[in-house]
C-alpha cells in the first residue's frame, strides 16, 4: 500500500531498531563472495562509472579543478572501452569552472553546500549557498544535516532543513550527508536516513570525508536497508553514496555486492549509486589494466588527478 | 618431573612488520636428516608478493627520509640483536644440515657483515657523489638516490649469510626490500625476521617470503611497482627470463653471484651504488 508523502510521520517511532551484531554478520557474509574474471571486469568498470571524483581541500586551485575534470573525462590515456566517471564534486567557488570544463561531456557537477563540512551556519546562509551553487550550474547538491540538532533529538528541525534545501535546489539533485561518524549509533543512522528520505532527498550519503570513521560497510548496509524499506512503502527509488575511506577496488566491489544483494540490480546504476572518492578511480584503473595485462601495476604510471 | 612435550615453532613469513601465513594456506614440508619433518614452511603466492610490494612501497619514502646516521644505528642494532641470539641461528643451521662448526662460521660472518654495511650508511653518498665540470655558468653536481622497491632472490646456500649479504646493500641505500629466502634452508631467514622486528627496523622495510622460485619469479619480474631485482642465484636460464620480463617497466636486474660468500669481495660498497639512481642537478651561478 503506497503511503502519501503529504503526511509527516512521527520520526520518534518511525524507524525500526537496528541489530548491530546482525548487521556486522551480514556484512561479513557479503565479503566472502568471490568475484572473478568477467564479472570482476564488469564490476570494475561499473564502479568506475559510479565514481564522484572529489576535491574538497582548502588549497584547491582552478588548475587542480581543471585537471580533475580532464581526469573525469579521460580516466586513462590508453585504455579503450572504459566509462567516464559519474560526476565531479567541488566546493561552490569552483562550480562554474567545473561546469565549463565539463560542458558536453555528460558528466555532472556536484557541489557541497550548507556550510560543509560542519553545517554550522544560519539557515538563510545555507539556502543562499545552495541557490548560488544551482545558479552557477551545479547538477547535484551535497548538503550536510545539522548533527547538533539531530543529537538533541530535534528531528523536526532536520526534516524542515532538508525540505527547505530541497526546495532551494529546484531541478538539481539533492544528496543528504548524514556524517555517520558523528551519529554514534546505527539506530541514529537509520533514523537520519528515514528523515532525509521523507523530507525529499534524492540520495543519502554517509560522510563528508573530513572525519574518521567515514563510510563503513555496516553503516552503508543500514542505509541501504532504509532505502529498501522506503521503496516498499512509497515506490520511490532513493540513491546511495558511501563517501570517504573507499580507496581500493576490492572494497568497492564488496560495496557493489552489498547493493546488489540488498536492493537488487536496479541500483547498480550511477543514477542510484555513487562512490565519493578521490583515490579509488586510480586503483580501479590499475586493476582493469592488471586484468588485461596480467601484471600488477604501479601508481607511477597513472595520472594523479 | 614428567617428560615435556616438544613445543614446535611455527615459522611464518614477515611482511609489513607482521608475521603472516600465506593467504593461500599452502605450505611445503621441510625435512631434515632421515626425511624427518623439521617444519612446515609457507608457500608464498603472487598475492602475498603483491601485498608485500604494497607494504614495501608504503615504507620506502620514510625509510629513505631517515637520516643516514639513524639508518646506520638501526642496522648496527640488527647485529647487536643477532649476537645475543647467535646460538639459535647456529642450532637452526645445524637442523638444516650444516655441521656445528660450519653453522658457527656462517652466523658470525653474517653478524660481521651487518656491522660492515651498517658503517656505510653515512659514507657511501660522499663516495658516489660528484661535482661535475661544465662549460656554462652552472654548479653541477650528481648524487645517488634510492631506486625504490627492490626484490632480492637470495641464494640457496649459504642460506643466512647469502640472504643478509644480498639484502643489506639495498637497505643501506634507502631502498625497501622483498626477499625470497632459500627454499631448502629457510629457517634462519625467518628467525632473522624476528631480529628485524626487534631492532627498530620499521615494518615494510624488509619483507621476507618463503616459497618456490618458479612460482614467483614471473611476478617478481613483471610487477610494475618493483624498481630492481637482485638475482643472487646461479641458474642462468631463469635470469634470462627475469631480464626479459623486466623490460615491462625497465626495472634493473642485477646478477649477484659469489663463489665464496665469506670472501672480502662481498664487503663492497659498489653493491650499494648498484641500487642507486644518480640525480644530477644544474644550479645556475653568477647570474
Amino acid at each position: 500500500m503506497t503511503q502519501t508523502l503529504n503526511e509527516i510521520p512521527d520520526f520518534k517511532t518511525l524507524s525500526p531498531r537496528v541489530d548491530q551484531v546482525g548487521v556486522e554478520e551480514r556484512v561479513a557474509r557479503f565479503n566472502t563472495r568471490s568475484i572473478k574474471k568477467d564479472s570482476k571486469m564488469y564490476a570494475l568498470k561499473l564502479a568506475l562509472s559510479m565514481v564522484d571524483l572529489t576535491t574538497l581541500e582548502g588549497m584547491d586551485s582552478p588548475g587542480k579543478v581543471r585537471q580533475l575534470c580532464y581526469k573525469a573525462m579521460h580516466p586513462h590515456e590508453k585504455l579503450e572501452d572504459i566509462p567516464k566517471v559519474a560526476a565531479v564534486c567541488v566546493y561552490p567557488s569552483f562550480v562554474r569552472l567545473a561546469k565549463e570544463t565539463l560542458s558536453g561531456s555528460g558528466i555532472n557537477v556536484a557541489s557541497v553546500a550548507t556550510a560543509f563540512p560542519s553545517g554550522w551556519a544560519p539557515m538563510k546562509a545555507k539556502l543562499d549557498e545552495v541557490r548560488y551553487c544551482v545558479d552557477e550550474g551545479a547538477d547535484e547538491i551535497d548538503m550536510v544535516i545539522s548533527r547538533g540538532e539531530f543529537l538533541k533529538g530535534n528531528y523536526g528541525y532536520i526534516y524542515d532543513e532538508v525540505a527547505a534545501v530541497k526546495e532551494a535546489c529546484g531541478s538539481a539533485h539533492l544528496k543528504v550527508i548524514l556524517e555517520t561518524g558523528e551519529l554514534q549509533t546505527l539506530d541514529n543512522v537509520r533514523r537520519a536516513s528515514d528523515i532525509s528520505m521523507y523530507a525529499g532527498a534524492d540520495f543519502i550519503k554517509t560522510s563528508t570525508g573530513k572525519i574518521s570513521p567515514a563510510a563503513t560497510q555496516p553503516v552503508t548496509l543500514v542505509m541501504l536497508e532504509a532505502i529498501r524499506d522506503f521503496y516498499y512503502k512509497t515506490g520511490k527509488k532513493i540513491g546511495m553514496k558511501p563517501a570517504g575511506g573507499i580507496r581500493d577496488a576490492k572494497l568497492a566491489i564488496r560495496y557493489l555486492v552489498m547493493v546488489k544483494e540488498t536492493l537488487g540490480i536496479d541500483w547498480l546504476d550511477p543514477d542510484l549509486f555513487r562512490f565519493g572518492a578521490s583515490s579509488l578511480a586510480n586503483d580501479l584503473l590499475m586493476q582493469i589494466v592488471k586484468q588485461q595485462t596480467g601484471a600488477y601495476q604501479s601508481l607511477d604510471y597513472f595520472s594523479k588527478d | 618431573m614428567a617428560d615435556r612435550l616438544d613445543i614446535q615453532k611455527t615459522y611464518k613469513m614477515y611482511v609489513g612488520g607482521a608475521f603472516i601465513r600465506s593467504e593461500s594456506g599452502h605450505y611445503y614440508p621441510l625435512t631434515g636428516k632421515g626425511g624427518k619433518l623439521t617444519a612446515n614452511i609457507c608457500l608464498a603466492t603472487r598475492k602475498d608478493f603483491r601485498d608485500a610490494v604494497t607494504k614495501a612501497r608504503g615504507a620506502q619514502e620514510k625509510w629513505a627520509g631517515r637520516s643516514a646516521y639513524n639508518r646506520g644505528q638501526i642496522l648496527y642494532r640488527i647485529a647487536e640483536m643477532m649476537e645475543g641470539r647467535k646460538d639459535q641461528f647456529i642450532a637452526e643451521l645445524v637442523r638444516e644440515g650444516l655441521t656445528k662448526k660450519q653453522a658457527e662460521k656462517e652466523t658470525l660472518a653474517t653478524i660481521d657483515r651487518v656491522v660492515y654495511f651498517a658503517g656505510w650508511t653515512d659514507k657511501y653518498t660522499q663516495l658516489f657523489s660528484t661535482v661535475n665540470p661544465v662549460q656554462s655558468s652552472h654548479f653541477n653536481f650528481s648524487l645517488p638516490e634510492p631506486m625504490g622497491v627492490v626484490v632480492v632472490m637470495a641464494p640457496e646456500k649459504p642460506s643466512l649469510l647469502g640472504l643478509v649479504s644480498s639484502i643489506l646493500p639495498a637497505i643501506v641505500g634507502g631502498n625497501t626490500v622483498i626477499a625470497l629466502a632459500s627454499t631448502g634452508a629457510p629457517l634462519s631467514a625467518l628467525t632473522f625476521s624476528e631480529i628485524l622486528h626487534s631492532s627498530d627496523v620499521p615494518g615494510g622495510v624488509i619483507n621476507i617470503l618463503t616459497g618456490k622460485t618458479e612460482d614467483l619469479a614471473e611476478h617478481f619480474s613483471t610487477h610494475m611497482d618493483v624498481n630492481a631485482v637482485v638475482y643472487a642465484r646461479e641458474d642462468e636460464s631463469m635470469l634470462h627470463q627475469i631480464q626479459e620480463n623486466a623490460t615491462g617497466n625497465l626495472k634493473r636486474v642485477y646478477h649477484v653471484w659469489y663463489k665464496d660468500w665469506y670472501s672480502d669481495e662481498v664487503d663492497n660498497p659498489y653493491a650499494i651504488a648498484d641500487l642507486q639512481e644518480t640525480k644530477t642537478t644544474w644550479h645556475p651561478v653568477g647570474i
